[in-house]
């Protein structure tokens, strides 16, 4: 019994633990790339911090909303940080026992972060703008390309292990450090930063910094929103970010997640994953500084190269056994 | 067997009552009557499908020579339940939603039948019965579609092609049958007695036979045609019992003969049958996102969900073809989980495309817009409908699809490659189709029911009679109890593929209010999922009510220009137009773009009209051919026939000849 109580208890110090260190470092994550970003290009650039200041600011401002818009504008901010909470809430981003891990299936993660996409879509048509649904009908256009491509390198990655369950897959993985260089693992890992990269709304599909009404896919969407409402909506992009940038680096390089139950390893495995998200951002920032955005209708091109090498990572696994 | 007798028996009243009743009370009575009726066949089932008790009627007073038999087992059971639920949504709703030519006799009674035939397909056991209740069903759903054909002329035209297909279907439907009852007697016990002694080339060729029927009747691409014009033409709510009940007949037949008369089969069945589904899946989604026509969006988009079914049967066939019934098992609840899902939301969502129509006049999502402040109920009730099909965790979408992905992926355990290849494309399609159909109901709620009205009729909605937005209303209720505790049906579910499949295997799954599987490590638990959700959501409005004002209403930011009209919006058509060009190999879209030049210069344009219609290439290509050529032939045949009697004579005269001469 004190066993299951403890057990419990430790699981909610760890979700709790992971929705911290995921909100704090989204945002951070974000800084920091722009900041990379800039030194690469020969500026100084704002401070690391800067998009929490950001969010401070916003989150003390009044709220606007549009006439004609519809409860819906108010509600998907919370929809969309609610979803990506609970994703990170269940995913093994410092543990692999979080709260609820037994649930915390690929497809559950995969369709979640599919329900925040969702919500923010719909939030762009409702005010009925040229520009929300412009935004809204690019950003669904990118997502539904995107979500075979990272169904089937879910798939593949759930054939290896056995199991879709996510938890399981990361444990398993460090258990097993050859799946690591299996051409399935690699395979899926391209397809995967090719998906993460639409999906965060990165060059070169999307620029983040960019309101140019021709080129610009999220910025769009948000548009009609301000104050407290628009903090919570790049509150949660940024978790996004943090969360897809953490299990990318979970599912391909898993040491450092704590397996056992000791507090200790908890905070350890904090650093690790603070030091492997950080590396990726950084490699992606450079990625971003030389590589120029893709026209619009080039980028089905693009994720449409990310399906067929999932779909290989699937074939060579089924060849492998 | 009692009860679901006394609940046809109910369904036959109301259907005298509706001939019998003056205008006013008709309504009323009929629909009272065979909600009853459909209630008591629901228990029935509901009895059946718990207790696994099968139970047998046999009469030969209904149909002479042959006479009836009717046989409640776990699978027929299963589709009776479905069944009667929708009928009672939609018997409530219909009693609102009746006008003019739908207040008729012949529409009730049309409508009571069209039920009553529904109910007895799953149930029948014998040949001559289910091609009785088939006919029955296609024939009154035929007439349905007509009864509003004074002020639509296409339901004409929709109703040609359903009637030419769906007698076409039940044809080769009727032929295996008569195959498979040739060296035994009809009624289904003696098929599945006499079927090892049969030869394989025999019950390959009834397979194949019944197969191009029912899966005409699922809507599966290439016999598809005649479903997205006639589920738009048909009065909503036998739109709503069509895509939701008689669509998943098609499916029903394809288990009941493949897996349980049959007894399963050979490998190259299922992928014939995982081949339909796949095409169709993926033509099914592509269309849906391109629709404008919001009833329209909605049939192709039944074509999607029933093609992922069939992958899901097709999946079950191969690997218990190759010796893997565990899985087989586990695949096929996850499809038959699938069809019952599929029947709530559809069915909801038609009926609520009903009250949009009922509520605006139009159904063209180019006209709506702005509905959310106008009808907020149907609305509400619509999205439930649509975050089930967009596959939204804790709803029954979500359930569904997990389950049958859980069901191919443990499948590539199998070694045999054909067994391989076949899940592979299956899962490829499933992905496929996830984001697509998203699209597609993102498009119907965001264009249709957010932004601002751009029709008078849009502006000017109303919300409907209370008792539409009942009958939606229960057709929500599956949607979130299957998506939150799927686990209560789970046992239920499990017992209708049980019975599906011949040899039958182990218990897959664990009882309890989520899903657990019980071989392999994978569980979802969708209630404690949404309450953690709902946690977080409230956790931060109450944050962000302690940060803040109120939010303050103004106009929407216009870009330095002026206040944004309802025709800056974007539409249906340009809200698709990226997937529509990224896709438009498959979709073929016809586009005309005419360019007036001033007089002037070539370089300034006068008018510019622009034109896109995204036509179905398999009825272009395939159908239109075909028609063309029966067209000339019948109009060649034309001249043989001048009026003259003479001609006629001699006509018979040398019939006659010929045939004294073959003989001789």
């Amino acid at each position: 019994m004190t066993n299951v109580g403890s057990s419990l208890v430790y699981a909610i110090i760890a979700s709790i633990l992971q929705v911290a260190l995921v909100a704090l470092g989204g945002p951070l994550l974000m800084g920091l790339m722009a900041k990379v970003r800039a030194r690469a290009e020969g500026r100084v650039g704002a401070p690391i911090h800067q998009p929490l200041r950001d969010l401070r600011k916003l989150m003390g401002k009044e709220g606007l909303r549009a006439h004609h818009s519809s409860a819906v504008l108010a509600v998907v901010p919370l929809v969309v940080l609610g979803s990506t909470t609970l994703a990170v809430a269940i995913s093994p981003l410092v543990t692999t026992h979080p709260l609820l891990s037994a649930s915390a299936d690929l497809f559950v993660i995969v369709y979640l972060l599919l329900t925040g996409s969702v919500a923010m879509a719909l939030a762009g048509l409702d005010t009925g703008t040229a520009f929300g649904g412009m935004g809204s009908s690019r950003a669904i256009t990118i997502g539904a390309l995107a979500e075979p491509a990272l169904l089937v390198a879910v798939i593949a990655l759930s054939i290896q292990a056995r199991t879709s369950n996510l938890p399981a897959i990361v444990a398993d993985t460090i258990t097993h450090p050859v799946w690591t260089s299996t051409p399935t693992r690699l395979l899926a890992l391209v397809a995967l930063v090719i998906v993460v990269i639409a999906e965060t709304g990165r060059l070169p599909v999307d620029n983040p910094n960019t309101h140019l009404e021709l080129t610009m896919i999220h910025e769009a969407m948000t548009l009609e929103y301000a104050g407290s409402d628009l903090g919570l909506v790049t509150l949660g992009a940024a978790m996004r970010l943090g969360l897809l940038f953490a299990l990318l680096m979970n599912l391909f390089v898993p040491w450092g997640v704590a397996t056992g139950s000791s507090i200790l390893w908890l905070l350890g495995a904090v650093v690790f994953l603070v030091l492997k998200t950080s590396l990726l951002a950084v490699v992606v920032s450079l990625i971003e500084v030389h590589s120029a955005k893709l026209r619009l209708f080039r980028v089905p091109e693009l994720l449409a190269g990310g399906f067929v090498l999932a779909v290989l990572a699937v074939i060579t696994q089924l060849a492998a056994r | 067997m009692v009860l679901f007798l006394a609940g046809l028996g109910c369904c036959v009243l109301g259907l005298v009552a509706a001939m019998v009743f003056s205008v006013e009370r008709r309504v009323v009575v009929a629909s009272l009557s065979g909600s009853l009726g459909c209630l008591l066949t629901f228990v029935a089932a509901s009895h059946v499908l718990i207790s696994g008790h099968v139970s047998s009627f046999h009469s030969s007073l209904v149909l002479p020579l042959s006479g009836v038999s009717l046989t409640l087992d776990p699978l027929g059971a299963l589709f009776v339940a479905m069944t009667s639920f929708v009928g009672v949504a939609t018997l409530v709703y219909y009693v609102g939603y009746a006008k003019n030519e739908l207040r008729s006799r012949t529409a009730l009674s049309l409508l009571l039948l069209f039920l009553i035939a529904l109910l007895t397909v799953p149930a029948a056991s014998s040949v001559v019965t289910l091609m009785f209740s088939w006919e029955l069903m296609a024939l009154s759903s035929m007439l349905l579609i007509m009864v509003e054909q004074r002020r639509h002329a296409e339901a004409r035209v929709a109703a040609q092609w359903y009637g030419a297909m769906t007698q076409l279907g039940a044809v080769s439907i009727l032929l295996g049958l008569l195959l498979l009852s040739l060296k035994s007697g009809q009624t289904f016990a003696d098929i599945r007695a006499h079927v090892a002694a049969m030869s394989p080339t025999l019950r390959s060729f009834a397979f194949v036979l019944t197969l191009i029927g029912f899966a005409s009747k699922a809507g599966a691409v290439p016999f598809h045609v005649w479903l997205p014009k006639a589920h738009p033409e048909a009065p909503s709510p036998v739109s709503a019992l069509m895509s939701s009940a008689m669509v998943a007949m098609g499916a029903y037949g394809i288990v009941r003969v493949g897996n349980d008369l049959l007894g399963g089969g050979a490998l190259w069945w299922w992928i014939i049958v995982v081949a339909l589904g796949v095409v169709s899946a993926l033509f099914g989604a592509l269309h849906a996102v391109t629709s404008v026509d919001l009833k329209r969006l909605l049939a192709y988009s039944t074509i999607d969900i029933l093609g992922l079914v069939l992958i899901g049967v097709g999946c079950s066939g191969a690997l218990a073809a190759t010796g893997h019934p565990g899985d087989a098992h586990l695949a096929l609840i996850g499809a038959l989980l699938l069809v019952v899902a599929h029947a709530s939301f559809k069915g909801c969502l038609f009926l609520g495309a009903g009250a949009v129509e009922r509520a605006t006049g139009s159904r063209s999502l180019d006209q709506l817009g702005g509905l959310i402040r106008r009808i907020p109920i149907t609305t509400a009730l619509f999205g439930i409908g649509a975050l089930s099909i967009v596959a939204v965790p804790a709803f029954s979408g979500f359930s569904s699809e997990w389950l049958l992905l859980q069901g191919l992926l443990h499948g590539f355990v199998d070694k045999s490659s054909p067994t391989l290849i076949v899940l592979l494309v299956g899962v490829v399609a499933l992905a496929l189709t996830g984001g697509l159909t998203a699209v597609a109901f993102v498009k119907a709620i965001g264009i249709g029911f957010l932004g601002q009205a751009r029709s008078t009729g849009a502006a000017s909605a109303h919300e409907v009679p209370r008792a539409m937005q009942i009958g939606m209303g229960i057709l929500c209720i599956p949607c979130v109890v299957l998506g939150v505790a799927p686990g209560l049906v789970i046992p239920l579910v499990s017992r209708a593929a049980n019975a599906g499949t011949a040899n039958v295997a182990s218990r897959s799954l664990e009882s309890g209010i989520g899903l657990t599987l019980d071989h392999v490590r994978g569980a979802i638990e969708p209630m404690l999922l949404l309450a953690g959700f709902l946690l977080f959501v409230a956790l931060i409005s109450g944050v962000k009510s302690l940060l803040r004002r109120p939010a303050r209403k103004v106009g929407a930011w216009r870009g330095g220009g002026g206040q944004p009209t309802a025709r800056m919006q974007y539409t249906a058509t340009s809200y698709a137009e990226p997937l529509q060009r990224v896709f438009s190999d498959v979709l073929r879209p016809e586009i005309d773009v005419e360019v007036t030049h001033a007089v002037e210069s070539h370089y300034y344009e006068q008018s510019l009209s622009y034109e896109i219609r995204v036509d179905d290439a398999v009825e272009r290509l395939a159908y239109q051919p075909v028609i063309r050529t029966l067209t000339r032939v019948g109009l060649a045949a034309r001249r043989l026939q001048n009026g003259s009697v003479h001609r006629y004579l001699a006509f018979g005269f040398i019939a006659l000849l010929i045939v004294l001469v073959v003989l001789a």
